[in-house]
């Protein structure tokens, strides 16, 4: 689960990173509101979006006055951001945060993340700050400084020091780097978080280290134990047919294709979904129902996936273990009477109890094609889809 | 024989007399698996399922010698009872749990490697389906009338899509000497190479079928592992092309966050490796099918 910049930054500040003095606001008069209680004669304006890159794509503006703020704010509110992250459709602003602005001498790069293969904590850091990772990985890997943290005792301070000096930060300030560095790990610890990123992480001239940026995103998993973080949860920032789908138990994915898909189990998802490529087909979502696909659930997930009005042509693919293919079928065809289908329904069912629920379908009346390999599925569906295009 | 698990393999099961673990006990003694006790702290000494129930795995361990065991327990209790199983001498374990918060795995992790390799504890999962030896023992929630035995190894990540590839080779008359669900989240117990490792092992197992997804290291090590160290011949099917970048698809795991873990990227450097890839998802049985046919 992602969270705001600001969210970031006031969670990282209670473990002893520096920040800009900054505040949020909701609408414009609140926006030059904030700047005029923060002194001095810069202030950055920042749309607060899920989305990495936003300097580039306008989402921070910095102000040389009140009137300037007032201008940035009316531009950024209500309007869509889009980022090379974001893609095309963009991302709604409605919060802003509007901070102090600094005199950077100099921009480092941060962060901390759970790497896969060591299944450790890995610290990530680099002089050259403010530019993505992924691209600095590329063009300069020698650059980068990575240091894996043993997790029975945690990160050490001679690994924060070693960090410190990698970054090529000046003795005057190596406490403070410490600090920092040791507050943004335990802050991942602590709060189960996935990642914590600063980038940039700045030296000012006044020779003070502050995060300029903060993302994390946390570990959806532990939020059964994380009730203050679940909180910051911006349901404005996640396509809201995945939030509907959440509400209701199933993992909904949306993508940009018009056949719409619903299958039990993950794997089999996403490889039905190849099917349907290989077969000439785009998924327009992908769709996991889970092992109990009751009546109920399975009527949801149709609305759901038809709900995309995008949607030409639909495929059910379920692989029946423990659930068995006649109740599926008999769900199926609840679903379809409630629901008043205008697109083709192509539904493949294997496992337990197959022939009953073949015989299930055949018998409704319904206008439903049947299928019986993966391959079979996919076809039947790209050609219905194709068909009503055509 | 099978590895990992056959039929005189005693098996217990933690979070025995809640719903969920009651119903696959029974499914697993239909089976022919062989059960025999289960744990559920704090209901000790009772009978569940005409098996005693203890409230701790020593116990179980000392009392009725319990050897595998398989967990459903609750994803916040779920790393505590993998950990008590491992320091209780269990030799191998299935946590069949979704949700386990990826830190407590760390924790998990972290902890086995405290013992020494020969007396650590396998574990697979979490979030997996289990593992099967066809016609000798089922440790976890798979349909067993799907897989009929064999000689075929199987792994995979996902549970309805090993379905799948069983359902395959049995419409082909194809048999499984062990499948293996290794699970769908980010820091899991065993990977597709220590899965691949114990296959190579297994005398009966002439041909391993390895089922991944996006996200992750792991499929590439295994390809590595296969070429450099494996007699029998690898087949790979990795699922989702279709997957956007950064988007996490059902799987905890199932995110592509770093170069080299797509599935066009990964079936690329498995092809360099010798590994055979199965072209589409529907024809893994047919892929094995055909490498059968060549040995």
């Amino acid at each position: 689960m992602n969270i705001h910049e600001y969210q970031a930054k006031e969670i990282l500040t209670g473990f002893g990173v520096k920040i800009a003095e900054g505040g949020l606001a909701y609408s414009v008069e609140e926006a030059v509101q904030r700047a005029r209680e923060i002194e001095g004669d810069t202030w950055v304006v920042k749309a607060q979006i899920h989305s990495g890159a936003r300097g580039k794509a306008g989402g921070i503006k910095v102000c040389k006055s009140h009137p300037e703020v007032e201008k940035a704010a009316e531009a950024l509110l209500g309007n869509k951001i889009i980022t090379h992250q974001t893609g095309p459709s963009g991302k709604m602003c409605t919060r802003l945060y509007i901070e102090a602005g600094s005199k950077i001498a100099k921009e480092l790069y941060l962060s901390f993340l759970i790497d896969r293969s060591t299944e450790r904590v890995i610290m990530i850091g680099s002089a050259q700050g403010g530019m993505e990772i992924e691209t600095l990985a590329k063009t300069d890997p020698d650059a980068i400084q990575k240091i894996y943290i043993e997790p029975a005792v945690g990160l050490q301070d001679f690994q924060a020091r070693k960090m410190a000096f990698a970054l090529n930060l000046d003795t005057s300030v190596l406490n403070h780097a410490v600090k920092t560095i040791k507050g943004c790990y335990r802050a991942l610890r602590d709060l189960d978080a996935n990642t914590v990123e600063i980038n940039p992480l700045v030296v000012t001239e006044n020779n003070e280290l502050i995060a300029l940026d903060a993302k994390m995103d946390f570990d959806e998993n532990a939020l059964f134990r994380r009730h203050k973080i679940a909180e910051l949860r911006d349901k404005s920032q996640v396509d809201p047919r995945e939030v509907a789908a959440a509400e209701s138990g199933l993992s909904y994915v949306g993508l940009d294709g018009d056949i719409g898909c619903m299958i039990n189990g993950a794997g089999l998802a996403m490889a039905t979904m190849d099917m349907i490529k290989l077969a000439g087909g785009e998924p327009a979502n992908f769709l996991d129902v889970g092992g109990g696909a009751s009546a109920e659930r399975t009527e949801k997930a149709f609305r759901l996936v038809l709900a995309d009005k995008g949607v030409k042509a639909m495929l059910v693919n379920i692989f029946a273990g423990i659930n068995r293919c006649d109740w599926i079928a008999e769900g199926v065809v609840h679903a379809v009477k409630n629901i008043e289908m205008t697109v083709p329904l192509v539904v493949r069912l294997s496992g337990t109890n197959v022939e009953e629920g073949r015989r299930i379908i055949a018998e409704s009346g319904l206008p439903i094609i049947t299928a019986d390999t993966l391959a079979d599925a996919a076809e039947k569906v790209v050609q219905a889809r194709n068909e009503m295009s055509a | 024989m099978a590895t990992l698990i056959d039929e005189n393999t005693r098996i217990i099961v933690q979070g025995f007399t809640g719903k969920i673990g009651t119903f696959h006990a029974q499914e697993m003694i239909e089976y022919g698996s062989k059960v025999v006790g289960g744990v559920t702290p704090g209901k000790g000494g009772q009978n569940h399922l005409n098996l005693p129930v203890f409230n701790t795995v020593k116990e179980a361990v000392q009392q009725v010698g319990a050897e595998a065991s398989i967990i459903f327990v609750p994803p916040a209790f779920a790393a505590d009872s993998i950990m008590e199983a491992a320091d209780a001498g269990i030799k191998y374990c299935v946590a069949v749990t979704d949700g386990i918060p990826t830190q407590d795995m760390m924790t998990v992790k972290n902890f086995l490697r405290r013992f020494p390799r020969k007396e650590r504890m396998m574990l697979t999962g979490p979030n997996c389906s289990g593992t099967i030896s066809p016609g000798r023992a089922m440790l976890g929630i798979m349909p067993g009338h799907i897989y009929i035995q064999g000689n075929v190894g199987v792994v995979g990540r996902s549970g309805t899509l090993g379905y799948e590839a069983a359902d395959q080779m049995r419409l082909l008359g194809i048999g499984i000497t062990t499948s293996v669900g290794i699970g769908g989240d980010p820091i899991i117990g065993s990977s597709h190479r220590e899965v691949l490792e114990k296959l190579e092992q297994d005398s009966e197992t002439k041909i391993a079928l390895m089922i991944g997804e996006i996200g992750g290291p792991q499929e590439v090590e295994a390809g590595k592992f296969a070429k450099e160290n494996m007699s029998k011949p690898l087949v790979a099917y990795i699922a989702g092309l279709t997957a956007p970048e950064g988007r996490r698809m059902g799987h905890a795991g199932a995110i592509i966050s770093s170069a080299g873990e797509s599935a066009a990227e990964k079936v690329a450097t498995l092809r360099d490796l010798g590994v055979t890839i199965c072209p589409t998802p529907s024809m893994m049985g047919k892929t094995v099918a055909e490498v059968l046919a060549r040995m």
